[in-house]
């Protein structure tokens, strides 16, 4: 347990595109820059390979303490091993040259980068508790989080081997094996063409990606790519290439999954017809929503859309910034400008913040024309049966909440909401399925041991490590 | 040959490559049941990201930890559907 908070110029909270380029631009202009991540991997869920330099740097010293602290829930810091320019690789894969480029950056600016460590409260102005006991005082805040993906409530759901779509790539890429496997690919968003063609790669019989969009919006939005960005529609083709032979339904969505101990069938529909496909896993995710939780927590202001920030990243606290997914679901790309834009903002650089607005209104652009054309179908909220389990922690059903009327009803009434989880994802799902404002926040937001917690932040904390105005 | 590392999964010992998660050796046990919830029925990991705590197992005699954040090591001992 430490009561002497490390304290930083500037903490970034999470590893993924944003968080990288915010923290290397950050050092790179001199600031003392911490970068602290809830898994051990650096490059977040896009970049998740299983051989990042993290991954490596644990495997090669059995007895490292970022692993066996991770395993004790010891509050134990490492410095980052050095990077490699070309890992060797134990799965066949190298981590994404921009990944790689990126933590390269920051380790050369001397980035101090905290794995497996979580931001669970926010004991005091300008402090952070992590879920290791360990307190982080910083004066410029960026907030690079990051999404996960919205799961929707359907019969069979919460059966064994049904599993996000991008879950599935993810823990493919960590080991899970999914050579020989049937998979169905089911949801909404481009994600679901790089789940398939990742699960492809890795040997999985991807037997049909099902997309609940229309072709009509997908020609749409198809033909605004060019213009919008050129790479994602390479990038599009590609996938398109890899998957040669697998059908690509748009307009259908998955009613209901079938099994005993876990997914055998999956049932699935064109809103005319349904039929039955056989499937050892079935990876299904309705497109990504932002995490909100610790902005939340902060008091920053949300938008329909994520997180309110200026044009400069920053939110309605000052010196808090946010970039990436949480300010709006638009890729890696444009997680990759607004990191930047955050991490030269924090450091005061003004004329670099110029320099990428027009960059970012691009992306912006790009992620206004994702939203809406991968827009959900009404027809989505019709498919929990009353005996359908909305909140998987404490197993509420559909029949239980659907004459509530808002999330506080509901968790009056029931436990919807209130297991480990913490409403991430039914406060989603109730969101879309009966219109329920998000759930509030309150600390800790994730479960932690209690001696995390015990420890107030001294006096001297809170007197010295207040933000900058 | 990658590196690999030896833990077991209820009594039972897994070699898996080095970098792959508990969930993921778990999985490879042949084991498909890493919880039951409140009302008995099996769980398994589904967002693989840490966010949803269906893939908790206890792990060296520590409950609730989530698998698919935590990196296999040797020695470990892994226990589900507690």
């Amino acid at each position: 347990m430490s009561s002497e908070p490390e304290s930083f110029d500037v903490v970034v909270v999470g590893a993924g595109p944003a968080g990288l380029a915010a923290a290397a631009v950050a050092a790179e202009s001199g600031r003392r820059v911490a970068l602290l991540e809830g898994s051990p991997w650096l490059g977040g869920q896009v970049w998740r390979t299983s051989d990042d330099p993290v991954v490596r740097a644990s495997r090669l010293h059995s007895d490292d303490p970022v692993v066996r602290a991770s395993r004790l829930h010891l509050p134990r810091f490492t410095s980052p091993e050095p990077v490699q320019e070309n890992p060797p690789t134990s799965h066949g894969q190298t981590p994404p040259q921009p990944a790689r480029t990126w933590i390269n950056r920051g380790q050369r600016a001397g980035v101090a980068v905290f794995p497996s460590t979580t931001v669970v409260a926010a004991p005091a102005p300008g402090l952070l508790r992590t879920d290791r006991g360990t307190d982080f005082a910083w004066r410029r805040l960026i907030l690079a989080v990051g999404a996960r993906e919205l799961f929707l409530p359907f019969p069979g759901w919460t059966l064994p081997n049904v599993m996000g779509a991008g879950a599935l790539t993810l823990m493919s890429k960590t080991g899970l094996p999914v050579r020989g496997k049937r998979v169905v690919v089911a949801g909404s968003g481009p994600l679901l063409l790089a789940v398939a063609a990742e699960l492809r790669q890795h040997g999985a019989h991807v037997v049909r990606v099902v997309e609940q969009a229309d072709l009509a919006s997908l020609i749409r939005f198809g033909l605004a790519l060019p213009r919008l960005a050129p790479a994602k529609l390479w990038q599009g083709l590609g996938y398109a290439v890899r998957l040669l032979g697998v059908p690509y339904q748009t307009g259908c969505w998955p009613v209901a999954a079938q099994g005993h101990d876990t997914v055998e069938t999956v049932t699935l529909t064109d809103g005319r017809r349904r039929w039955t496909d056989r499937c050892d896993y079935l990876a299904c995710g309705f497109g990504l929503v932002p995490n909100l939780e610790l902005a939340q927590l902060l008091g920053c202001q949300l938008d329909p859309t994520g997180v309110r920030v200026s044009h400069r990243q920053e939110t309605s606290v000052p010196a808090v910034f946010c970039a990436g997914e949480p300010t709006g679901i638009g890729g890696a790309e444009r997680a990759l400008v607004e990191g930047q834009i955050a991490g030269f903002a924090a450091a005061e650089r003004e004329v670099d913040v110029a320099r990428l607005q027009a960059a970012r209104v691009r992306h912006q652009r790009f992620a206004n024309a994702l939203a809406r054309a991968f827009a959900l179908r009404e027809e989505l909220k019709a498919l929990a049966a009353p005996d359908t389990l909305v909140c998987r922690c404490e197993d509420v059903s559909h029949r239980e909440l659907d004459h509530c009327r808002s999330w506080t009803e509901a968790k009056l009434h029931t436990r919807c909401g209130m297991g480990s989880c913490q409403g991430r994802l039914c406060g989603a799902a109730t969101r879309f399925l009966y219109g329920w404002e998000l759930p509030s926040v309150r600390p800790p937001i994730q479960p932690v041991p209690l001696a995390a917690l015990a420890l107030p932040p001294s006096r001297s904390d809170l007197e010295t490590h207040n933000p900058a105005p | 040959m990658a590196e690999s590392v030896t833990l077991t999964v209820n009594g039972v010992p897994v070699r898996v490559p080095a970098g792959t998660t508990i969930a993921a050796a778990v999985t490879a046990a042949g084991v498909t049941r890493f919880r039951r919830s409140v009302s008995g029925e099996p769980r398994a990991p589904l967002c693989g990201m840490g966010i949803c705590y269906e893939c908790r197992v206890t792990l060296d005699g520590l409950p609730h930890s989530r698998s698919c954040l935590l990196l296999c090591a040797d020695h470990q001992e892994v226990r589900t559907d507690e």
